[in-house]
């Protein structure tokens, strides 16, 4: 358990991290993922509990060799090379010589920056330097990766680039725990998902689990009606809580546990004389269960 | 005006450093119309005459002269006066930037008008050339005292060389003459102050005689006085890398690593002691190229110097970045507490311009003993042993606010 004055930022979490598995970390602004991840690299005392690390306490040097950390910020020197900042954080981990010029040429290859090994990091452009601030927490080649947001602000194609970078290395098997505000992410690069918020783990399971867990096999409809104005909103408003959906923006949203159930629902919209402009049916995805289970509300 | 109100740092350089510079600069110089800083002045009395007694006496008298005949007791223990030679030796340690020794014979003789005698002795008043002022105030005040303190010698002396270059007094006028005389003896033993005689003329034969800095100029003075200031700058913004670190994240990421908050410190400590010190060479250098600073004949002492106040210097820009939470309270503090122990530390104007209280709070400093050291390397030309006072006090300060530094740091430690 971690306190901040009166917040409790980590309330009580146990997580288990399989071999070569990749878990991610979802939770709104404020939730206490940064915090546990703090934590786990040794830089956040926990108030009551403790934290180990392959069997060691989180601060202790042997957990540090074992850890990779990729802060959510740049944490690099700007005024040194590429080559310069991974020597320098290499250096911090105790290498040296031989190993040391190894480790980073392997790391600048895996983060395509070879060909940049003598530019000052403040003239390279966003998505390099988040490509490097990630090969500065794997120079000492760990077996854990704490990953922090780590494609905040950079574009597309970037993004994808960093998600072939954490493909490559689940496929070496390195386990990684990764925390994201993009659904899409944690969709595509993690095994499992647990979602945090108030410092607790709410929900954790694979994606298919959690969607089960929180809408079984149901599906939503949205149904959108001609003529915005107030007088027809309140009357598709009153139709959709009589049939026990939701008014979402002047549309109506069912919930159906079979595709059938649509047809009823469109007959009724009829006979109360809604002029239908388009129908659809999704699938619950992992946004659906985040917003579900985290709610709809602003956080900051 | 709401920008300026909320960003504290320009807020403190843009009104109190004015204020807390003007008064210093108040309490220094304003504080002088009271008590002018007393002149410390070391006498020497070889002839022991009823003259040269009324002469010691008459400057003991002066109100703007501090006049020691004996070295401070030691434990308790009172130690025998001071002799022309270990006069000379003191002035030559700094312990007073003047002596005056009155030599044998003095009071058969002690004023001189007309031509000079060459037979008559001549006091002599050894000097230390890093005070450009305190001998010649002594050298005056010598002059004053011997008009003042010794009418009646003078008035005898008179008597004399108009006996000799005159022609000599009927009887009647000599005795109007010496009956003058025993008066002003009488009035002077009776304790008459050495001022209030209001009797002019008379000239004391005085040499002066340069025992410290005759070989040096004062630019060994102002290249330790003005680099010990930059240095102290230099130090306080390398130290700020640690506050770049703190905003970028680095430094918890360092953390992170085998790095202790400890080792860290430690790292930046003897970085920046290694970049003052390169300053340090690189301005005594260019005073050597440049303005001919003796500066190959003092490297032992400049090295030992050097490293010390490398390392006070490097341990208090340590301890101010610590202290502060962004680069811009860094740069007001620094700014601040640098320029006032600056001016009260000597870096701006010698210490010995500034009245004794002032002179003691410089000693707070780490541009006074860093100053002094240098002094006595390239001014006075003191043996590497002879600095010990000041390297302990600097290695002294280092450590301490290394240690300051380190409890403080303990913030970035952990959450």
């Amino acid at each position: 358990m971690k306190r901040f004055g009166q917040v409790t930022a980590v309330d009580g979490i146990t997580l288990e991290l399989r071999a070569g598995e990749c878990l991610g970390l979802l939770g709104p602004n404020g939730a206490g993922k940064s915090t546990l991840i703090r934590s786990i690299v040794g830089r956040v005392i926990p108030d009551e509990g403790t934290i180990s690390v392959f069997g060691s306490p989180a601060d202790s040097v042997e957990a540090r060799n074992t850890l990779g950390w990729i802060p959510q910020e740049l944490a690099l020197y700007p005024r040194l090379t590429c080559r310069e900042n991974l020597q320098a954080f290499g250096r911090y981990h105790g290498m040296s010589g031989g190993a040391l010029d190894q480790a980073v040429d392997h790391c600048l290859g895996w983060a395509t920056l070879t060909d940049r090994v003598g530019e000052l990091v403040k003239n390279l452009s966003g998505g390099m330097k988040r490509r490097l601030n990630m090969a500065a927490g794997l120079i000492h080649q760990p077996k854990l990766v704490l990953m922090d947001e780590p494609t905040v602000g950079v574009d597309p194609q970037s993004r994808n680039h960093i998600f072939e970078m954490i493909e490559k290395l689940r496929d070496e098997g390195m386990s990684l725990i990764y925390t994201t505000h993009y659904m899409e992410e944690a969709e595509r690069l993690c095994d499992r998902v647990a979602i945090v918020d108030h410092g607790k783990v709410i929900a954790l399971g694979t994606n298919a689990e959690l969607v089960q867990n929180a809408f079984g096999s149901r599906s939503t409809v949205l149904a959108r009606f001609a003529g915005a104005d107030e007088r027809t909103n309140d009357r598709v408003a009153a139709w959709v809580a009589e049939r026990g959906g939701q008014a979402v923006d002047g549309s109506a949203q069912f919930t159906v546990e079979h595709p059938t159930e649509i047809a009823g629902l469109l007959e009724s919209s009829a006979k109360e004389g809604f002029e239908l402009v388009d129908v659809s049916l999704r699938k619950p995805n992992l946004e659906s269960v985040f917003l579900h289970l985290t709610g709809r509300e602003l956080r900051d | 005006m709401v920008s300026l109100r909320r960003d504290t740092g320009a807020l403190a350089l843009s009104f109190v450093l004015p204020v807390v510079f003007f008064s210093i600069f108040a309490v220094i110089f304003g504080g002088q119309r009271d008590s002018t800083p007393k002149v410390k002045v070391i006498v020497v009395d070889e002839d022991h005459s009823r003259v040269s007694e009324r002469l010691v006496q008459g400057l003991m008298k002066e109100g703007s002269l501090k006049v020691k005949s004996r070295p401070e007791p030691v434990k308790g223990v009172e130690q025998p006066e001071y002799t022309a030679e270990t006069a000379e030796t003191a002035v030559k340690e700094g312990t007073a930037p003047v002596a005056v020794i009155i030599p044998h014979g003095f009071g058969e003789n002690p004023i001189a008008f007309g031509p000079a005698n060459p037979n008559r002795p001549t006091i002599q008043l050894l000097k230390d050339t890093s005070d450009m002022v305190a001998p010649q105030i002594v050298g005056g005040l010598l002059q004053k005292v011997a008009m003042t303190a010794m009418p009646d010698v003078m008035a005898e002396q008179g008597s004399k060389y108009f006996d000799d270059f005159a022609g000599g007094l009927t009887k009647e006028q000599r005795d109007r003459l010496n009956e003058g005389i025993r008066f002003l003896r009488e009035r002077q033993e009776n304790g008459a102050a050495a001022g209030d005689s209001g009797i002019g003329g008379g000239i004391v034969a005085v040499s002066e005689r340069a025992v410290v800095g005759q070989n040096h100029d004062m630019v060994s003075f102002y290249a330790a006085a003005i680099g010990v200031m930059f240095l102290l700058f230099t130090a306080s913004g390398a130290a700020g890398a640690l506050l770049d670190e703190q905003e970028s994240g680095t430094l918890d990421r360092v953390l992170s690593s085998h790095v202790t908050m400890t080792s860290l410190l430690l790292g930046k400590l003897a970085y920046n002691s290694l970049l003052a010190f390169l300053q340090l060479v690189v301005m005594f250098l260019w005073g050597w190229a440049v303005f001919k600073l003796d500066f190959w004949s003092h490297i032992p002492g400049f090295i030992v110097m050097g490293i010390s106040t490398a390392v006070a210097v490097a341990a208090f820009g340590l301890l101010l970045a610590s202290i502060c939470k962004t680069r811009a309270q860094l740069g007001a503090l620094s700014t601040l507490v640098i320029l006032v122990m600056s001016s009260i530390g000597g870096s701006m104007f010698p210490r010995y311009f500034m009245s004794e209280a002032m002179q003691k709070a410089g000693l707070l400093t780490i541009n006074a003993w860093a100053i002094d050291g240098f002094t006595k390397v390239f001014w006075r030309d003191e043996p590497v042993s002879h600095l010990w006072p000041q390297v302990l006090v600097l290695v002294s300060i280092a450590i301490v606010l290394f240690a300051i530094a380190r409890r403080v740091a303990r913030r970035w430690e952990y959450a």
